[in-house]
């Protein structure tokens, strides 16, 4: 699993279901803070008709933390929203996905947020899908 | 000589206190929570966030509380926040062809792939109030059907494949901010575009309404209005490594409107573009049939005046909170502007009554 896949994955992922998850293990990391979790934006951007140019669309909150543990693993904890404990958590995972735990928490925390969204974008699709229009023709008189 | 008058500050501090009493209103009425306004009162939030310009749902969700449900209130609340955040970057474009879509229609072609999807809609719906819900009226539960492994591609692709409908110009243009630069006119697609997208809701849809009765003529097609979940992306500056760092709902609508032509291209179909956070589907097709009339220089239209034409007119007056700001700073103490302007019409007066 790519470093992009997680960081991904705990950026979006739910912040009750994280923490919940982290809580369970209840795993201790000494660390020291590189940046403490601060809150800010970033500007997202659109494309003018899905192929033109590009334009600024709009900003999105976000919390983001750097910390070293004592083993010396740097995480980066890059969130969506004003959750500074969800970006410290996303930080220690970074961090502790760099080691040995590495099985450990891709098992036990990023799989099931990988189910958990999975499942919560299945039930929209099918949700969708139920709503999705079959038409008929109806012919009146003779042809 | 100038006399500055102070007081009034017993008074604020008892108005402020009325204001959080009455904002809580009866007691006995349970206290409204920040999540069931999140939840329950979604398309007021996704509102607050498309025109607060800030996609936050818990802080739209608390504007709209502290703002009495006052929507423009609670969008004065979100852009005063935004203006305190640091900017950690800018994202690439998002992209809608990857959306999840919860809703997905076309009034243009019956037969597309992926589907006429309705999604969650209050079109087709009687508009009758339902007194159900007064009383815990039982919940419909939302059908599931078997999701098919299908790509739902943009409609106005066919189009294009035909050549009947102008292709978007791409030339790597940088947008400039104009939550950092003032806008400029003449302004550039992508500027009034940003600064539509966060555009009053309101204005937007008269404007809209207004080419549709003939004041900018071009008949709209709403070619694709899509709804639903896409990635934002951001490029982590110490790891050098793209992740999808926020999901977000997204409305586009991609409007098609005629054109007859000129002596250098022939008859072809022209576009308008909209997209809005949340699901907003009427402010996302008034952006585009506004993106649309603007467009006409470079359509090579004639200017027939129209106010939606009008790129100075439509882009100064978009903004709800300029408006607000400017609008309600009337209600403030002009004492000593009205004293200056009481003067100077009793003198025209004295005037008038001696050469009289």
């Amino acid at each position: 699993m790519e470093r992009k896949f997680w960081l991904s994955t705990l950026a979006t992922c739910n912040d009750a279901h994280l923490t919940s998850l982290w809580e369970k293990f209840g795993i201790e990391v000494n660390f020291t803070w590189l940046r403490k979790p601060e809150i800010g934006s970033i500007m997202c951007q659109g494309k003018i008709g899905v192929t033109g140019n590009n334009f600024n669309f709009g900003e999105v909150t976000i919390t983001r933390c750097q910390l070293k543990t004592s083993q010396g693993k740097i995480g980066h904890g890059y969130v969506q929203g004003r959750n500074k404990y969800k970006a410290e958590i996303v930080a220690i995972c970074d961090a502790l996905l760099q080691t040995n735990k590495r099985d450990f928490l891709i098992k036990n925390i990023i799989r099931p947020l990988v189910v958990s969204d999975k499942n919560l974008k299945k039930d929209v699709m099918s949700k969708s899908a139920s709503t999705a229009v079959d038409f008929f023709t109806l012919v009146r008189g003779e042809t | 000589m100038y006399v500055a008058v102070k007081g009034g500050e017993k008074a604020i501090e008892n108005a402020h206190n009325w204001l959080s009493e009455i904002r809580r209103g009866d007691v006995n009425v349970p206290n409204l929570e920040i999540d069931q306004i999140k939840e329950q009162l979604t398309l007021s939030v996704e509102r607050v966030m498309s025109e607060g310009s800030l996609y936050d749902t818990d802080l739209a969700a608390l504007a709209i509380k502290q703002s009495r449900g006052d929507l423009i209130e609670a969008i004065f609340l979100i852009r005063a926040y935004r203006t305190t955040l640091p900017r950690f970057g800018t994202s690439p474009p998002i992209k809608t062809e990857d959306m999840v879509c919860m809703r997905r229609i076309s009034a243009t072609y019956k037969d597309i792939p992926g589907k006429q999807k309705l999604g969650p809609t209050f079109d087709y719906t009687h508009r009758l109030l339902d007194f159900s819900l007064l009383a815990e009226g039982n919940i419909p539960k939302a059908e599931k059907r078997k999701v098919l492994k299908e790509k739902i591609p943009h409609v106005l692709r066919f189009l294009n494949k035909e050549g009947l409908i102008q292709k978007e110009k791409n030339n790597n243009y940088q947008p400039k901010d104009i939550t950092r630069n003032p806008l400029e006119f003449p302004a550039n697609r992508s500027e009034r575009l940003q600064s539509l997208s966060r555009a009053d809701e309101g204005f937007l849809l008269a404007l809209a309404y207004s080419t549709q009765r003939g004041y900018a003529r071009n008949h709209a097609f709403v070619g694709e209005l899509r709804i639903g979940y896409v990635k934002v992306k951001y490029n982590i500056p110490e790891l050098d490594i793209e992740i999808d760092i926020a999901e977000i709902i997204v409305t586009e609508c991609e409007s098609v409107n005629q054109f007859q032509g000129s002596k250098k291209t022939p008859a072809q179909f022209t576009r308008g573009y909209g997209l809005t956070f949340g699901q907003l589907e009427r402010k996302a097709v008034s952006m585009a049939l506004v993106d649309r009339a603007l467009r006409w220089k470079e359509i090579g239209e004639e200017f027939v005046g129209a106010p939606a034409q009008d790129e100075e007119f439509v882009l100064s007056h978009c903004d709800n909170i300029q408006a607000t700001g400017f609008l309600e700073h009337l209600k403030l103490p002009h004492y000593v502007d009205f004293q200056s302007e009481l003067e100077l019409v009793r003198r025209i007066r004295k005037e008038y009554e001696k050469n009289k």
